[in-house]
């Protein structure tokens, strides 16, 4: 590579008032996000946004406009995403920005959003908010993902424009925003036209993009406006009205240290850069939870079930994207556990309120941002922890987790029916049966203790967790762990964590991660994408790639 | 039931044992015909017109005159002689033999830019399907009909090569060619210039002169291409092309030096007040077309235009005689582009700016035009000229869309520009008064007022001959 440009990524927050690239417009039951990207705003200025051409700045956008839909908008049931552009929906990722940058920022540009999609897809299937994708030009690679990613899919029929992906026919790397998956796996257009499909740079126009079932509809210039408007009321109507009233989410309070560390409210996140380590720390509740669901209203983004996962949330993304060199994260927790118990009974006693549901799928949102990391985790349960309720997940989430065994200071986990179904990992299954996929009795056994707490001897016999040192072996054992663990192959380690993580049956979303995303990462890698004579280094330039023809 | 082939449609492609050829045309042609009538000129499908028509390739074929009704027009289907040993001229396969057929990893490419020329040719047609209707003279009509049988010609040599080359979606893109419309907001032509209107003459001759001149760089930067049969069709259809772009060239004349004669008839010398149509009208309708002609080379940084050299599909204009290094891989091109509100020369790889390149070819091109039309100004004894407006001025497609330019290539503001707009392009009043000039003549040799008559009239025939004989 060239010159491939490390960027630290100063902030993942936004707000409608502060976007460059979308532009939010709400009508009733009916929001308007339009993209209209400015070319000279990319979050670098070595490359130009061109044909609305996306950079992450432009995803972080649209991230914070899903999740103020989600929050802030409860009223709104359809989506409708076009663009400001004549002629071109969305050209998908920007090449250029992807060819100078460095491998681990292209990850995890993509493994974010392919996280934005997929929550985007969650949020229909949740808050049964609906995604109109009305492509009122060319959506080309990414752009047409995006589109895949909605639930209809509308394409202007004016004898040019098309959906395409070609990225394997122009670029020679895949599709990477889960357009393979979503096309054979969530459109169901049959394999052989989607190779087809795949291969043809300049993809298909409107009349054989219907026949094809790469998009639902399409409508003639002349009557786009009228037909979008009318797709979009339809499907504003069928589903039932909520709320009308929303709540602000707004900026997160932080200290942020010069080593990279993160003081949030409930969160803190410390960097020990010489260790290659990094601890995340979530502490419990300071106050009782709301009483009713006009109190959690009231305390809206401030109520801890929320503000704590926005935290966690923003740690994670600042540790994946700014702290390419750490290697294992602990994984903590502080606080008194019965503080916590009593915000997850909270939001429990409350399901089926549309704020208490939405704040349930957002902590399960942030957990799949758990399960997602490229780095090792390790749960440090021990004498200030509150590994309880929807914490406990993340014991569960973890690579492994240590427990204290401690006679004079007795430490414990708790769970709560949060463990059984209400927070299912992208395979669409939760962590326990992960954990034990083909021991029904063992999940059973486990979820017998909901109620009680369970001490280190009960929960290693469980299973639920890996190793519960005493409190004379503890420091060692930690310090021993931890430093072989920092002393292995990142690469190694990244790939055989996430075939241990994910155990058992497939979905769309886990296939995207698991197979779209690690061959996409591996070709990446390859000098028939990278080389200097790579397909991805020289697009755009004068030159023509050259392959090694070799296939395994 | 048998067609005679080689009879209907004169070829030198071996039509008459070329079944999947037949195939294709059996379906086609009558579309066309049926297209022909639908969209051809209106109102004249049953006159006679002196038409030439291509029988062969060689001297005395390519040009044979005679009265024809244009739906039995001859239309062929004809290739220049092939060209012994010849080799790829350019590009990474340069000094290669040139490909007979379409080589898989091209096929898409090649396939576009065919379907993309091949739609101006009909495109064209519709939009000049009102024009008989207000002919100036039966020897300007003439023409219009000469350049619609031809520009149809062309749409058959690209048909021939979708049919030929590129088999079932060859025959669907020719079939679409058929359907689409010129100005039609659902239905459009591919490009934008062939989507707007043609209202009158005086467009007709500045779409010829520069449009069909953009024609005639495409087709030479295709001509030099290693698909051998796209570049002998391309070679065979620029014989042709070169008779639209002076039926453009010398229309525009005429209508210069006619202001010139009605400006001296006034005491004042106002042309409009003679029923001419004045010099600045005629800049203004020249700014409007050489800019959206140059849209249609494409932006000046390309991807595709580097792509397309290096594959060998589409090179520079005469690549062989006028370029030295053909491969064109280590060379850069300097490009004054816009940067914080000032124009900053910028290097661009010479192979992502051949659209550019070819542009700036056509450029020097229609810099000789203006040079002849000055000329003729000058020899009438007038001191006012013509002057092509900047590269960068009105311009719709590529780096300096989105900008504003004056027509010295002084970047404007918007305000500076929506203040002086009017100046430099027609505005809604010099468009209403060229329309309302708009009368048909159709008494052999006479002309209209606006337009001066023509030194000589077609193949040797006197300008009062009736070229024309309406049914």
């Amino acid at each position: 590579m060239a010159h491939a440009t490390h960027m630290p990524v100063s902030s993942f927050e936004t707000h409608p008032s502060a976007y460059r690239h979308w532009a939010l417009s709400i009508d009733g039951s009916v929001a308007r996000l339009v993209l209209d990207i400015q070319e000279t705003n990319g979050l670098r200025d070595d490359y130009l946004l061109k044909q609305n051409s996306y950079d992450l700045g432009v995803d972080i956008e649209l991230h914070d406009a899903m999740e103020r839909l989600r929050f802030e908008h409860p009223a709104v049931r359809c989506v409708v995403v076009t663009s400001a552009q004549p002629k071109v929906f969305c050209a998908g990722a920007n090449i250029p920005m992807l060819a100078t940058s460095t491998h681990h920022f292209k990850v995890n540009f993509c493994k974010y959003t392919n996280e934005t999609r997929c929550d985007l897809e969650a949020s229909s299937a949740q808050s049964g908010l609906t995604w109109l994708a009305a492509l009122n030009g060319t959506a080309a690679g990414g752009g047409y993902e995006l589109a895949l990613a909605c639930d209809r899919i509308a394409l202007i029929d004016d004898r040019s424009s098309a959906v395409s992906l070609p990225e394997v026919p122009l670029l020679g790397v895949l599709p990477g925003t889960g357009g393979l998956t979503r096309l054979v796996d969530k459109r169901h257009v049959r394999r052989d036209l989607a190779d087809v499909f795949c291969t043809k740079a300049e993809g298909f126009r409107a009349r054989d993009a219907v026949k094809m079932g790469l998009v639902d509809v399409a409508f003639p210039r002349s009557r786009w406006d009228e037909g979008v408007a009318a797709l979009a009321a339809e499907v504003a109507a069928a589903h039932p009205a909520r709320s009308a009233e929303g709540i602000v989410l707004p900026p997160l309070e932080v200290e942020v240290g010069d080593d990279g560390s993160r003081r949030y409210r409930y969160v803190h996140l410390s960097v020990d850069t010489a260790g290659r380590t990094a601890t995340v720390c979530v502490r419990a509740p300071d106050a009782p939870p709301p009483a009713d669901a006009d109190a959690l209203r009231a305390e809206g983004a401030a109520t801890w079930s929320l503000r704590a996962f926005r935290e966690l949330d923003d740690a994670l993304l600042h540790l994946r994207f700014n702290q390419p060199e750490v290697g294992l994260v602990l994984l903590r927790t502080e606080g008194d556990p019965a503080a916590v118990l009593a915000h997850d009974a909270c939001l429990a006693d409350l399901a089926g309120d549309w704020l208490a549901d939405e704040i349930t799928w957002f902590q399960g949102r942030v957990l799949r941002r758990v399960d997602n990391m490229a780095k090792s985790m390790f749960a440090l349960v021990d004498r200030e922890s509150c590994f309880v309720g929807a914490l406990f997940e993340i014991t569960l989430a973890a690579d492994r987790s240590y427990m204290l065994d401690d006679p004079d200071a007795p430490t414990a986990v708790q769970l709560t029916a949060a463990s059984d179904g209400r927070f299912p990992m992208a395979t669409g299954i939760s962590r326990l049966a992960c954990r034990f996929p083909s021991d029904a009795d063992a999940v059973q056994t486990a979820l017998a203790t909901i109620g009680a707490p369970v001490h280190p001897e009960q929960a290693l016999e469980l299973g639920l967790v890996t190793l519960t040192p005493d409190d004379l072996d503890w420091d060692d054992e930690i310090r021993i762990a931890i430093e072989e663990r920092v002393s292995l192959s990142p690469d190694a380690l990244t790939g055989m964590e996430q075939n241990l993580r994910f155990v058992g049956r497939e979905t769309c979303e886990s296939k995207i991660y698991g197979r779209l995303s690690a061959w996409q990462n591996w070709i990446f890698q390859r000098p028939n994408a990278v080389g200097e004579q790579g397909a991805l280094t020289l697009y755009g330039h004068p030159e023509s790639p050259k392959f090694d023809w070799g296939r395994t | 039931m048998s067609i005679n082939y080689d009879e209907r449609i004169p070829n030198n492609v071996d039509l008459s044992s070329d079944k999947r050829l037949q195939r294709a045309l059996e379906h086609w042609q009558p579309a066309f015909l049926d297209w022909w009538q639908d969209m051809g000129p209106e109102g004249w499908q049953a006159s006679d017109v002196y038409l030439r028509t291509a029988v062969s390739t060689d001297a005395g074929g390519w040009a044979q005159f005679g009265l024809v009704k244009m739906p039995e027009y001859r239309w062929g289907i004809f290739l220049a002689d092939p060209v012994a040993d010849r080799r790829i001229g350019f590009g990474d396969h340069f000094g290669q033999p040139v490909w007979q057929d379409v080589p898989g990893e091209y096929r898409n490419v090649l396939q576009r830019i065919i379907v993309t020329q091949a739609d101006t040719e009909p495109a064209s047609v519709e939009q000049q399907r009102h024009l008989g209707a207000t002919a100036p003279s039966l020897y300007d009509l003439r023409n219009l009909f000469q350049v619609n049988v031809e520009e149809g010609r062309h749409l058959w040599a690209m048909v021939y090569l979708l049919h030929r080359y590129f088999g079932r979606d060859g025959r669907d893109e020719a079939e679409a060619l058929l359907d689409r419309r010129a100005g039609d907001a659902d239905n459009p032509r591919i490009l934008d210039a062939f989507n707007q209107a043609c209202p009158d003459w005086l467009t007709f001759f500045c779409f010829t002169t520069f449009t069909d001149r953009d024609g005639k760089y495409q087709l030479a930067s295709l001509a030099e291409s290693a698909f051998d049969p796209l570049s002998r069709t391309c070679r065979f259809m620029l014989t042709e092309e070169a008779h639209h772009l002076s039926v453009g060239e010398d229309g525009v004349k005429r209508v210069l030096l006619r202001a010139l004669e009605l400006a001296a008839q006034d005491p004042d010398g106002d042309v409009r007040r003679q029923g001419g149509i004045d010099v600045d009208t005629v800049q203004k309708y020249v700014n409007y077309w050489f800019s959206y002609s140059l849209d249609l080379f494409g932006s000046e940084v390309s991807s595709n235009a580097a792509t397309f050299f290096a594959g060998g599909i589409k090179g520079r204009y005469r690549e062989d005689v006028e370029w030295e290094d053909h491969t064109a891989l280590s060379a850069v091109h300097v490009l004054p582009l816009v940067d914080n509100g000032r124009l900053v020369d910028t290097e661009v790889p010479l192979r992502n700016a051949m659209n550019q390149v070819l542009r700036q070819s056509y450029v020097e091109d229609s810099e000789r035009v203006v040079k002849r039309w000055n000329r003729a100004l000058e020899e009438a004894g007038s001191d006012v000229r013509i002057t092509l407006p900047s590269t960068r001025f009105h311009r719709r497609q590529g780096v300096y869309a989105g900008h504003h330019f004056a027509p010295d290539g002084t970047l404007l503001t918007a305000d500076q520009w929506a203040a002086r707009r009017d100046a430099w392009l027609p505005s809604e009043a010099d468009r209403a008064y060229v329309a309302s000039l708009m009368q048909p003549v159709y008494e052999p040799g006479q002309m209209a007022h606006w337009i001066a008559a023509p030194k000589r009239g077609i193949n040797k025939m006197p300008v009062d001959y009736v070229y024309v004989r309406r049914a």
